[in-house]
């Protein structure tokens, strides 16, 4: 569900965020219009306000593991997880974690992928959020929720700044609530 | 923080207070001098300084391994022990005149620091200090940041 429509209708804040948001086109490939996320970290007001709405909404739901995938959603989680007194755990790409990891392989377009975690981050039982900077098709999520979900952690929500349009109208991934703040932007919005 | 031990530091990032008082430690540090950029090194540094710049009120910038950044980007190869990589900023991320901040998670041999206080300085940004938890001194990093300061949290042997 987008922030919108849960409670933040006309929010400010969000517009702004939306704003700081840089689109650039053909990247990787052509045909893709590319949600940059780096502009927004480089607006100190709107970097805050995004994390601050992410905490207003988790501050109170009991919340002890914040998973950010890697990379861009270790630039949010950990922000997060630190003003909710939450841990922060990296989900990350193949053999970039020491230590013995689970591993849930997950569809691309063209081949497969692999997002791996640490045995023992996480306890069962325990409530966990994902964050990421954006959601497309929701496999890189959908891989997310079964790592948690192996080491026998509850995953409350997942929360993301931008929506593609294949996850507009869908209130849950893989059962699970999807919590995002902005659309994607066209180059033509762009100022 | 003395005393403690740890293996990696995802093990620091699942005890909320230690985290926090990791960042608490370079916010204290860093919160008077006018820094208007932390730049973090892909992919730990990343958990490090967005933390940071949000406290202190300074913006932050990805330093980033090849073909991730999607705009313009400045480009800085070094050497590794077999090879080379290579780290890379995006154009217009920093202005001349700017006081940054390099963040990492640690550091070793001190190519990737190196590497990313060259592309600030490219720029005509000033480094005022590279900011690691830890540090391999056996690996002698610290030489080779031509001067510039270093402030570590932890030192590992």
């Amino acid at each position: 569900m987008f922030a919108a429509e849960n409670g933040l209708k006309g929010d400010p804040r969000l517009e702004a965020i939306s704003r700081a948001i840089r689109v650039v086109p053909h990247f990787p490939k052509p045909g893709i219009m590319f949600q940059d996320i780096t502009t927004l970290l480089l607006d100190h007001k709107a970097f805050k306000d995004t994390v601050e709405i992410f905490v207003d909404r988790y501050r109170d739901m009991d919340i002890s593991v914040v998973a950010g995938v890697e990379a861009r959603g270790f630039m949010f989680g950990p922000s997060i997880a630190l003003a909710i007194g939450a841990k922060f755990v990296p989900l990350r790409k193949p053999r970039k974690l020491p230590g013995e990891v689970f591993s849930e392989e997950y569809v691309l377009e063209y081949g497969t992928d692999c997002l791996q975690m640490h045995v023992g981050a996480v306890q069962a039982g325990e409530r966990a959020i994902v964050i990421d900077d954006l959601v497309a098709t929701g496999g890189t999520l959908s891989a997310a929720i079964k790592l948690l979900e192996r080491a026998g952690a509850e995953v409350v929500e997942c929360g993301c700044v931008i929506g593609l349009p294949e996850v507009k109208g869908q209130r849950r991934l893989d059962g699970k609530p999807l919590y995002i703040l902005v659309e994607p932007r066209d180059i033509d919005d762009c100022c | 923080m003395a005393g403690i031990m740890f293996q990696d530091i995802t093990t620091l990032l699942l005890d909320p207070q230690a985290f926090k008082d990791t960042v608490d430690m370079f916010v204290e540090r860093y919160k008077d001098k006018n820094i208007s950029v932390v730049a973090g090194i892909e992919a730990r540094g990343f958990i490090f300084g967005p933390p940071i710049a949000l406290a202190t009120g300074a913006k932050f910038v990805p330093l980033r391994k090849p073909k991730k950044l999607p705009g313009e980007v400045i480009s800085e190869e070094y050497i590794l022990e077999y090879g080379r990589d290579c780290l890379q900023m995006h154009v217009g991320a920093v202005k001349a005149g700017e006081r940054a901040l390099v963040v990492d998670d640690l550091i070793a041999t001190g190519g990737t620091l190196c590497a990313a206080m060259n592309l600030l300085e490219r720029v005509g940004a000033h480094v005022v200090e590279c900011a690691c938890v830890i540090e391999l001194p056996d690996l002698k990093g610290r030489e080779r940041l031509n001067g510039k300061p270093l402030y570590v949290l932890v030192e590992s042997h």
